[in-house]
């Protein structure tokens, strides 16, 4: 492996904050750390780039400690970025991202034209070309994380190491940043490691995750492995809603008590209504939905009352009634419209039970809302 | 644009360098005594009238006076320079920061409770005393540094450090025995008028060293503007480099208080404008920059200390105020719009 911790403990002034982390990554992979606020991400990435001592164990680059080379060796093989905020005086873009040749430089810090050469290829590979002669103050912060990582790359290191790089960022950024970050690993061969905050995005862009809460590693493999609702919800201590691994969304907290509202869903058509009722905290039933259907994703993070059946097969008549049950329970019933086909007329027999039932038919959430009903 | 960048240098360097010349030859025309430039550049080049009234004010006074206002005023600015980088605050200065007071402090211990009396005291000693004075006032400030990272409160605490300083000089001047007064009260507000070739000699050797020093480190302090942490992984010696920074900068603004007296405003006015002129902030073009600038900054500001109302004389610290203090509320006021 390229890049190794052993038994590492790690911490402030000797007082250890997470102990016993050992994780390895090879060269072209990402990995990602998450955990809650305060675990202490920051300060393992600050120990396995010497910014901070370490307490015990061993970080190795391709089996030399970190801990033994000398601080320029270090730097060419290693480079961050940082949540510090930059902010130099007069500096264009193409003077920070240039500041990344610093080992390389002579003792006046002289620019060849092959580390010109070298600038020019980092500001292309983030997409800031143009940035190059603009004064840095008068960037967006978009803009910014593009020019460090730029700076970083420019150290032509062998691993990477950032500290929640997409923090700040917009959606488009945020991706916009891991798609480089993967073309660095895959293209330079770079290993890279990095916190981050957005687990949806890290489930995406890991090969492998490790997760920090309280003083250990709590969990570590590949993001397959480590993301199950229940793990991310240990994780983070969620007491009230969900995460969806498999459409890597966050759902708020479910709402309390007796269903009064029963939704007719299918085919994606709940969710919009099931957020509705979700904003006004108004419990509802749903149902009858197939397992693999998405409005089942999405119900069963905001409803305890969901009637599921097995997908690819008829719908056995008892979850018909488990249902029926429901309706009788409820005071409205809304229909969402879903599209009927050939395996779920039985719509048409739970829409016509409600009817003879005398349940109240409404057809979006305004009606229900409007009403005060 | 990079051949521009170039360019451009060059042509602030050789203007900085043509004012020099030129603040020299008024600064040895002007004063009480009027001289022709033709007579003042035989007595200087051809040893003409040797010994005589004229010969005497040019070699004796005018010419040192001069040349010390050119080397403590380019030695003052870096040192403010210095400071900036080390706390990456524009505003930052020796004599913002207390640590010129501190300077005058020990000096004026070192006259008072050592040598009894100004002139009983060697250069070298001075300097070794305004340089210890320095270092510890600036410890003081990092030490409060260290718990504070607010910048405004970090010069809030420099300044009071100052005043503490300043209130216990003037306190030891007050008792002090009357024929100390007059030198050390003209003194510790800060004036070139005690220059002589004995000092000069020692000033150049101090600063010239300070300077080259200075230079030698300005590629770790280019790093070091994008904050420590990002200097760090880049490969410097974070604790060495703050150590040189700390030493440095200390012992050139040491060097102008013992001579000088506290001059305010120049260590952080001076760096400022050579960085509008170079439009850029790579210590290696600032520095040499900042030291002709501060040079020809203090040479007109002692000329017009000299002779604005003569034959009474101003501290250079009051002109260097008035032209120095506005450029620093600009700076304060742009900061505040950066942050916003």
């Amino acid at each position: 492996m390229y890049f190794e911790t052993q038994r590492l403990s790690v911490g402030y002034s000797g007082k250890v904050l997470v102990r016993d982390i050992s994780f390895s990554v090879d060269r072209g992979k990402i990995l990602s750390i998450i955990g809650p606020n305060g675990a202490g991400k920051t300060t393992i990435l600050k120990t396995i780039s010497r910014h901070l001592e370490k307490i015990t164990g061993t970080v190795t680059i391709e089996n030399d400690s970190i801990f033994r080379l000398s601080n320029r060796e270090l730097a060419k093989r290693l480079s961050v970025m940082l949540t510090e905020r930059v902010d130099p005086e007069l500096m264009t873009c193409g003077q920070v991202v240039a500041m990344g040749r610093y080992p390389y430089t002579n003792s006046f810090g002289r620019l060849t034209s092959e580390d010109r050469a070298i600038v020019s290829e980092a500001l292309r590979m983030v997409r800031a070309k143009e940035l190059q002669d603009i004064p840095f103050s008068n960037t967006s912060d978009g803009q910014r994380q593009r020019i460090m990582l730029a700076r970083a790359i420019c150290q032509q290191p062998d691993i990477m190491i950032l500290d929640e790089p997409t923090s700040y960022l917009d959606i488009r950024h945020k991706i916009e940043l891991l798609d480089i970050l993967r073309s660095l690993a895959t293209e330079k061969k770079m290993a890279i490691i990095m916190s981050l905050h957005e687990i949806d995005l890290a489930a995406k862009i890991s090969d492998y995750i490790i997760c920090v809460k309280g003083d250990t590693i709590e969990n570590c493999g590949a993001p397959e492995e480590v993301f199950t609702s229940d793990f991310i919800k240990s994780l983070y201590d969620m007491e009230g809603g969900t995460f969806n691994t498999l459409l890597g969304s966050v759902e708020l907290v479910a709402p309390q008590g007796e269903p009064d509202v029963f939704v007719l869903a299918g085919g994606g058509k709940g969710i919009p209504v099931y957020r509705q009722l979700q904003k006004k905290r108004r419990a509802f039933s749903t149902g009858v939905l197939f397992e693999n259907d998405v409005d089942y994703q999405i119900a069963s993070a905001l409803s305890k009352c969901v009637v599921s059946a097995e997908a690819f097969n008829p719908v056995p008549e008892l979850k018909l009634k488990e249902a029926k049950a429901l309706i009788d329970q409820a005071q409205f019933f809304i229909d969402t419209g879903v599209k009927l086909g050939a395996y779920n007329e039985f719509c048409v027999e739970l829409l016509n039970y409600a009817k003879e039932r005398g349940k109240m038919i409404l057809y979006d959430t305004q009606e229900l809302f409007s009403q005060n009903l | 644009m990079n051949k521009n960048k170039i360019i451009r240098y060059q042509l602030v360097y050789i203007v900085l360098l043509f004012l020099i010349a030129l603040a020299l030859v008024l600064n040895v025309n002007t004063g009480s005594v009027r001289l022709s430039p033709a007579k003042i550049f035989k007595i200087i080049f051809m040893g003409f009238e040797e010994g005589s009234v004229e010969s005497n004010i040019i070699w004796k006074i005018r010419l040192p006076r001069s040349l010390t206002a050119a080397l403590l005023g380019g030695a003052l600015s870096v040192s403010g320079f210095l400071l900036q980088t080390f706390f990456r605050n524009p505003i930052a200065g020796p004599f913002v920061l207390g640590i010129s007071s501190g300077a005058k402090l020990f000096v004026a211990v070192a006259i008072i409770f050592i040598a009894g009396s100004f002139s009983g005291i060697t250069p070298y000693l001075m300097v070794l005393f305004a340089f210890l004075g320095s270092l510890i006032t600036l410890g003081f400030v990092l030490l409060f540094s260290q718990k504070t990272k607010n910048m405004s409160v970090l010069l809030v605490i420099g300044i009071m450090i100052g005043y503490i300083c300043s209130a216990i000089t003037d306190f030891m001047i007050t008792f002090a025995r009357d024929n100390h007064i007059a030198s050390l009260t003209f003194w510790s507000m800060g004036s070139f008028s005690g220059a002589s070739w004995g000092t000069l000699g020692v000033i150049s050797v101090v600063v010239a060293a300070g300077l080259f020093c200075s230079i030698l480190i300005s590629k770790p302090m280019d790093a070091y503007q994008l904050g420590e942490g990002y200097a760090k992984s880049m490969g410097i010696n974070i604790k060495l480099f703050r150590l040189i920074l700390v030493t440095l900068t200390s012992l050139l603004s040491a060097t102008v208080t013992a001579f000088a007296g506290p001059i305010s405003f120049v260590g952080i006015a001076v760096p400022h404008i050579s960085k509008m002129l170079m439009k850029s902030s790579k210590p290696i073009v600032i520095i040499p920059a900042s030291f002709l600038c501060g040079s020809v900054f203090c040479m007109f500001c002692d000329l017009l200390a000299r002779t604005v109302f003569a034959p009474t004389e101003l501290a250079i610290g009051t002109v260097t105020a008035f032209f120095g203090a506005p450029v620093v509320i600009s700076l304060m006021v742009r900061q505040r719009k950066n942050r916003q």
